[in-house]
């Protein structure tokens, strides 16, 4: 799909793919309504994406237009217009498993990214009914240090349930998995090795396909919280032989409500269903149930059908765009807040910083500490002058803790950022030791 | 005044710094101590009150000391609680919490009577904004449950009055509800 998925460093800024103009970027933005909007009386820069991206037009009236005249319970009812439904409805999932390379019965419909993860840790930790996947005492699951609370609790959780261990991939001091353990810590007692393709803490972009070399050499099962990852950049998971992933759709301008999880069929078909009821099933009797096939075997209750037609409507318009030109638009950016930060007095950055210049397999997800200066008083700070960051742990308390600190006060930038958003950002985080006098 | 001044009072930005109070110390007296986090922002607070004079009914709060790390806002609230609640009989040191709680879950719509909150008057502005309020009360709840456990403690106080705290036990630890502000994914 592109050459920003193999493991060269910073292939990113090599992809060939140009930047957006101003002209175009500007055109982009007017897509965006809420991007026109005040705050404090100072045009909003809206750098929190990471947490949840801005929707344009097309994706808004695509829902709309789908609701005023296709509405209808979808696989069920013979009429027109629930015909139409099932229609739209398939064929969003045919344009969302394609925008991350995987096929129409390789993606399940879940109610968000954390859901499509509960699914998988679920299905493995479910005893007999696991089959020829099931945890067992002995077998070892690795994460990572840096995963989001929904790539980790679960695992936690299902080593707990089914007696498997749990073990971790370390983090080097500047953000990045320490992979020289790595032959040691995947060996032959490896079930799964679950990772994060992008840290939405560090803005680390991992090297999946080594990952998936060594998992697939001791014959583990590869999971990928690929949510940080699929809106910024070409991702073709059947290509990195990625066995499992978990994306949402509200951080690629899709509406919340809706998540997938994309599998190889194969592995679709060993897993058990996760939460059980009507349309998964073929025949029901009072003692026994046999199951549809993936993907409905995943899909119990009534589906979020003008969310999947949305979330259509949001990849047709990063497919317009081009994900290669999105994360060249981003890689500019990202240095260009890298460069500003790393001038600005008693601040420090969690994760990759620049080498020689560049930004090497990093995203444009950039958290700091301010010394001295609590992140809820950054981000009140730049509130005030009409900035929008996100201030936390951001859902993954065991990295921060890793580099020495509580919470963070995160930039991310997405396709409609803009180099002013980036100065404005830098140059009022220049002013916050001063406002509380620690400066 | 701008609404982030009227926020980060003065009176506010000096009380996170000097953090009057700071530093759990052993006195005479019923000890309780609660710890309260705040599960946004991994924040935490540690509450510790020396109750006295537990005979009489009306009990004294003759010590309060805290320690933990937060934000200016729940940093400033603490060291202001100490202020006004520390050396009061508890029955006042009650009527001033509510005052607080009232004022700084009112969305900015009750003003604080600087007669009762004093220097707490100045975190109105605080409260109209949801995502600090939170901030504002960890301290504050933390005191309570620290009342509670160290009446429990002396054993002055039913047990079914004291959600949270383990009869015979001089700790409580809780996590006050948050307002939903997490990554969803």
């Amino acid at each position: 799909m592109s050459t920003t998925l193999t493991d060269d460093r910073g292939s990113a800024a090599h992809s060939g793919a140009a930047p957006f103009e101003p002209g175009e970027l500007a055109r982009i933005r007017a897509d965006f309504p809420l991007l026109s909007r005040q705050v404090h009386g100072r045009p909003l820069a809206y750098l929190d994406s990471g947490a949840t991206a801005q929707r344009p037009r097309a994706v808004l009236d695509a829902e709309r237009d789908f609701l005023e005249h296709s509405n209808a319970a979808v696989h069920r009812g013979a009429h027109t217009v629930a015909e139409e439904a099932t229609i739209a409805y398939e064929e969003a999932r045919a344009a969302v498993a394609a925008f991350v390379g995987r096929g129409e019965d390789e993606l399940v419909w879940t109610r968000n990214a954390t859901e499509a993860l509960n699914l998988v840790t679920h299905g493995l930790a479910a005893g007999p009914a696991s089959g020829p996947l099931a945890l067992r005492p002995g077998d070892e699951v690795v994460v990572t240090e840096m995963e989001h609370h929904a790539n980790l609790v679960p695992w936690q959780q299902a080593c707990a349930r089914s007696g498997a261990t749990l073990r971790w991939i370390g983090l080097t001091d500047d953000g990045r998995l320490d992979l020289d353990s790595l032959d040691d810590l995947i060996g032959p007692r490896t079930k799964v090795v679950a990772f994060t393709h992008v840290s939405n803490v560090l803005g680390t972009v991992n090297p999946v396909g080594q990952l998936v070399a060594r998992a697939r050499a001791v014959g583990a099962l590869t999971v990928v919280d690929a949510c940080q990852s699929v809106p910024h950049q070409p991702v073709d998971l059947a290509g990195l032989g990625v066995d499992l992933a978990a994306f949402s759709a509200h951080k690629m301008l899709g509406p919340t409500g809706i998540g997938a999880l994309a599998g190889r069929r194969e592995v679709l078909d060993a897993l058990p269903p996760f939460i059980t009821g009507g349309s998964m099933v073929e025949k029901v009797t009072m003692t026994e149930t046999t199951f549809r096939e993936p993907p409905q075997k995943f899909e119990a209750g009534t589906p979020p059908v003008s969310q999947a037609v949305a979330w259509h409507a949001a990849v047709r318009y990063l497919s317009a765009l081009g994900p290669d030109r999105i994360a060249a638009h981003e890689h500019v950016l990202t240095e260009q807040l890298l460069a500003g930060v790393e001038q600005v007095e008693g601040v420090r950055v969690l994760g990759p910083v620049l080498e020689a210049g560049r930004a090497l397999d990093r995203s444009g997800a950039v958290s700091v500490v301010v010394d001295g200066v609590h992140p809820h008083d950054v981000g009140q700070y730049l509130d005030s002058h009409g900035i929008a960051v996100r201030v936390g742990h951001h859902c993954a308390q065991p990295v921060h803790r890793r580099y020495g600190a509580t919470a963070s006060t995160r930039a991310s930038l997405y396709l409609y950022s803009t180099p002013e958003d980036v100065d404005r950002f830098v140059a009022s985080l220049a002013e916050v030791r001063g406002y509380f006098g620690v400066a | 005044m701008s609404a982030l001044d009227q926020m980060y009072q003065q009176v506010i930005l000096d009380h996170a710094k000097e953090k009057h109070g700071h530093g759990l110390r052993d006195v005479e007296g019923a000890l309780g101590e609660s710890k309260q986090y705040n599960p946004l922002c991994g924040d935490e607070v540690t509450v510790r009150v020396a109750l006295t004079e537990l005979d009489g009914g009306s009990p004294r709060v003759a010590d309060v000391s805290w320690e933990g790390e937060g934000c200016s806002i729940s940093q400033a609230s603490v060291s202001v609680l100490h202020d006004l609640l520390a050396g009061h009989r508890l029955s006042e040191a009650e009527q001033v919490v509510d005052a607080f709680r009232t004022m700084i879950r009112s969305r900015g719509e009750i003003e604080g009577d600087e007669e009762v909150l004093g220097d707490a008057a100045a975190f109105q502005g605080v409260s109209r904004l949801v995502s600090r309020v939170k901030c504002a009360m960890l301290g504050w709840t933390a005191f309570e449950a620290a009342v509670l456990a160290a009446r429990a403690a002396s054993g002055t106080v039913e047990e079914s009055a004291a959600p949270g705290t383990r009869p015979a036990a001089t700790q409580s630890e809780g996590s006050t509800p948050g307002s939903g502000i997490e990554e969803n994914r």
